[in-house]
């Protein structure tokens, strides 16, 4: 039962939250409770932009279990337009015309299942602009 | 002044094409492409349903009414696809487009009219002064079984309508709903394909609820058909619509715009509310728009629409339904494609 | 604190071993080395092992091992650092007998990853689950992205990844408890069956069972035991964020420059002063990214430095001569502690057909997820 985790991250995986540190700017997504630049721990809530490129990606052609029956896919991490970077699948892509440097934009997309019976997973992915 | 203030539309990249159903099944593409016309249809990805379309369907109406999600008073998805049997698709909507949590949401389904039953509910809230805005949206990742005729038909897509009274660009004069227990078409619970009564969902269905609808929506009004620039019907298939347009006194030309059927397919609920929102695309101010949905079981719902000069204000502030159906496509092959839509049984 | 050696090993096959249970497997290694260092008791012991909990569903690994082993009521520990949880074991055996709260110590690691868990899933638990793992990233997945942005940063190829594959082949040929005893090709390497782009099957090191244990004690009661007696001159670890898409480099590992900086310091040695090295080949990247994070060389060299055989047995700096993990397997825990016994080998003279010329320093560079842990050791032939 994923219930509690699941729901706790919604308002990243559904919404891009991060937070912003009072004391150094440094916009940290997930959120934390501790500055790693500055040490503070006072942040604002920011959203992130939806936008960014591609700074290194591959394609999962051996998944986990959980994966079952979506392999091969794409997976890469993006820097947003504000510098946060996150790792992404990369979806509705022709699996050879990915680039470094691509520009793409955060969609919501289903993520994952748990199981035939469990929750559908949602979140974020990439496409390509 | 009551009626559209935003809207907006979503379709999957992925296609297939007649030919390649066909092939699989033993059937003549041409006959299905001349009888049904239909050419291809759109597929939604292994990581998309009816909640992940309404997002990107609300996303962008949103982008067009630019209002504050929170004054949005109420969500309804109306769709025969929902990724759950219980659990609202619109909860996980409003959390991931920042609406409510001061909001009433519900589901609906009447097979392929539960996206106009989402816009009539939203349209009515507003108008009885119960909220600012109201979300509708219609959309679906529709089932064919294998080897069925739906199989060439059935798609994926959907849009969404906030209603409103200010900055109206599609005021709704009037609306009309018919609707009798007629048993043409239905999915039992924890069926995973729908069940069709053939030859049945023609004429006692769709047509008697279309046309009886549409004639009872014209004599409300006091309008022609030729009172109309453009006309929408729900598109089972290419040729439904047009029969139907026909028989009211509809020309080729006013079907014209919101007929997309033949490339997109039936995306069920998403099914008039997209061919509206293609109109709304391109429409003038001025323009009338008459609509009318069908569900089997059955029922119709209809509206008329006027555009206001706000119209022009909007229209390319978020992605048009054109241009979504024409371009980026990526066509599957039928084994692709039955993967996609999980027709290959799996060890999970 | 106190000087402290090693002076003893023992170690199982490492590969499939399906008649053998994670307790027979690290028994076997304990009492080999108990044996093989030739002292009649332990004070403590520490274990190093990943995830006994998904792999075999089998915690609290400390206290049953011990109970196996016959050493109860000694105090016993389970150590966890992902795949470095062998190298951390090592390290706090290191501190007990270093700080004089015990003599003789025991350091092992254990895995058994063939009992039928999802290993995939499993491993994958050292990267960050909620914002890499939860979007289908697997292990091979991340250092597939570390290759691809070594490629495009540096101009590594596809051939000089496959060249490291080639050399740990080789090498694990002549070492009896390797998984692979066999030598690959060039082209077999190069046509492999992709697993996460550019990386393929044999670019990855095996899912395998195995343990295995050293002795430390302290450098007076070394003397007692052998002559040959291998010092552990330092022990460093390091951190790094666990989610690889945070870091402002990918294919730099700041806990392995660290961990090498702090080691090289306390070891008064130099890069150059490093005869050879086992490092931690998880995939043919992470020895390329590691030989440059190590020092050995600038950035952007650790492919052409393979392909040019300078990693080679008979090369400048010898990396990974016991095969690897890619060669020798990689049962997670058991690897750090892998390491050092091939150390010991080499600096005792026992390693044969592998044996290193003048090995008189080695390293060993043990590194958990996608380079989140790092600890070196650095040992010599005293």
């Amino acid at each position: 039962m994923i219930s509690p985790r699941y729901h706790r991250e919604i308002p990243q995986r559904y919404r891009l939250e991060a937070g912003k540190c009072k004391g150094c700017g440094y916009v940290s997504f997930p959120p934390r409770l501790v500055c790693p630049e500055c040490g503070k721990n006072d942040f604002d809530l920011f959203k992130l932009d939806n936008e960014g490129k591609l700074l290194t990606y591959t394609i999962i052609r051996v998944g986990s279990d959980k994966f079952v029956g979506k392999t091969p896919f794409a997976v890469g991490i993006v820097e947003l337009k504000d510098g946060v970077k996150l790792t992404t699948q990369i979806a509705d892509v022709n699996l050879d015309e990915l680039k470094i440097g691509q520009q793409v934009k955060l969609v919501f997309r289903k993520i994952q299942d748990e199981g035939k019976s469990g929750l559908h997973c949602y979140g974020y992915k990439a496409i390509l602009i | 002044m009551v009626g559209i203030v935003g809207y907006g539309s979503y379709l999957p990249r992925y296609r297939i094409k007649v030919e390649s159903i066909a092939k699989e099944w033993g059937a003549d593409p041409e006959t299905i492409k001349r009888g049904l016309q239909l050419y291809e249809k759109t597929v939604p990805g292994l990581d998309e349903d009816t909640i992940t379309i309404s997002v990107e369907a609300a996303r962008n109406a949103l982008k067009r009414a630019g209002i504050n999600p929170k004054d949005i008073g109420a969500v309804y998805i109306g769709s025969e696809s929902h990724p759950y049997a219980v659990k609202p698709s619109g909860t996980i909507l409003i959390d991931a487009l920042g609406i409510g949590p001061d909001v009433h949401v519900a589901s609906y389904e009447f097979a392929c009219k539960a996206g106009s039953e989402a816009m009539y509910v939203a349209y009515s809230l507003v108008k009885a002064g119960e909220m600012k805005y109201a979300l509708g949206i219609g959309a679906d990742t529709s089932q064919g079984a294998p080897g069925d005729a739906l199989e060439y038909s059935a798609s994926a897509g959907g849009a969404a309508f906030i209603m409103g009274k200010d900055n109206v660009v599609a005021e709704i004069l009037f609306t009309n709903s018919y609707t009798s227990d007629t048993p043409d078409f239905w999915r039992r619970e924890h069926e995973f394909y729908p069940r069709h009564a053939a030859r049945f969902t023609g004429e006692p269905a769709y047509f008697k609820h279309v046309v009886n609808a549409s004639n009872a929506l014209l004599e409300k009004s006091k309008m022609k058909p030729e009172d109309f620039k453009y006309a929408v019907f729900h598109m089972p298939n290419g040729k439904f619509p047009q029969m139907a347009g026909k028989k009211l006194g509809f020309t080729k030309e006013q079907l014209e715009v919101g007929w997309i059927v033949p490339w997109m397919g039936n995306t069920y609920s998403g099914s008039s509310p997209t061919g509206l929102s293609a109109i709304l695309d391109v429409a003038e101010p001025g323009d009338k728009i008459f609509m009318v949905s069908f569900g089997s079981g059955a029922g119709s719902d209809g509206f008329i629409f006027k555009v206001t000069d706000k119209i022009k204000d909007i229209q390319d502030k978020a992605v048009k339904l054109r241009d979504m159906l024409d371009n980026g496509k990526i066509y599957l092959d039928y084994g692709q494609y039955a993967k996609f839509r999980g027709k290959i049984i799996l060890n999970e | 604190m106190r000087e402290v050696a090693v002076i003893g090993t023992g170690m199982t096959q490492f590969g499939e071993l399906w008649g053998k249970s994670i307790k027979d497997i690290f028994v076997e290694a304990a009492s080999g080395a108990i044996k093989n260092a030739g002292v009649e008791h332990i004070d403590s012991m520490y274990v190093g092992s990943m995830s006994s909990g998904l792999f075999v569903g089998q915690e609290h690994l400390g206290a049953i091992l011990a109970d196996y082993l016959g050493q109860n009521p000694i105090p016993s520990t389970r150590v966890e650092s992902a795949c470095a949880s062998g190298g951390a074991a090592f390290r706090a055996a290191y501190f007990e007998v270093a700080s004089g709260a015990s003599d003789i110590v025991l350091a092992g690691g254990v895995e058994k990853m063939t009992d039928g868990a999802d290993v995939t899933d499993s491993l994958a638990t050292a990267a960050d689950q909620e914002y890499e793992v939860y979007q289908g990233v697997t292990f091979p997945g991340l250092y597939a992205m570390i290759a691809n942005s070594h490629m495009h940063e540096y101009g590594t190829t596809r051939e000089q990844l496959a060249a490291i594959a080639v050399k740990n082949h080789k090498n694990g040929a002549n070492n009896p408890n390797a998984q692979f005893r066999k030598p690959v090709s060039l082209e077999q390497v190069m046509n492999s069956t992709l697993v996460a782009d550019p990386l393929r099957l044999l670019d990855c090191s095996p899912v395998s069972d195995g343990g295995a244990a050293v002795i430390l004690c302290s450098m007076d009661v070394a003397k007692k035991f052998t002559d040959t007696i291998v010092k552990v001159k330092a022990t460093a670890q390091a951190s790094d964020t666990i989610a690889l898409h945070t870091r402002k480099s990918f294919t730099t590992l700041n806990s392995v420059t660290t961990a090498a900086e702090k080691a090289y310091k306390m070891a008064d040695v130099t890069p150059k002063d490093i005869n050879f090295a086992e490092v931690h080949d998880c995939f043919t990247i992470a020895e390329a990214v590691v030989y440059e994070d190590l020092g050995f060389c600038e950035k952007g060299c650790g492919g052409p430095a393979a392909e040019e055989g300078r990693t080679a047995l008979e090369g400048e700096t010898p990396l990974n001569t016991s095969g690897g993990l890619k060669s020798k397997g990689h049962p997670v825990g058991a690897t750090g502690i892998a390491q050092i016994i091939e150390l010991h080998e080499q600096l005792t003279g026992q390693a044969g057909k592998r044996q290193v010329k003048n090995a008189n320093i080695g390293l060993a560079q043990n590194m958990g997820g996608s380079g989140a842990s790092c600890v070196i050791n650095i040992l010599e032939a005293k």
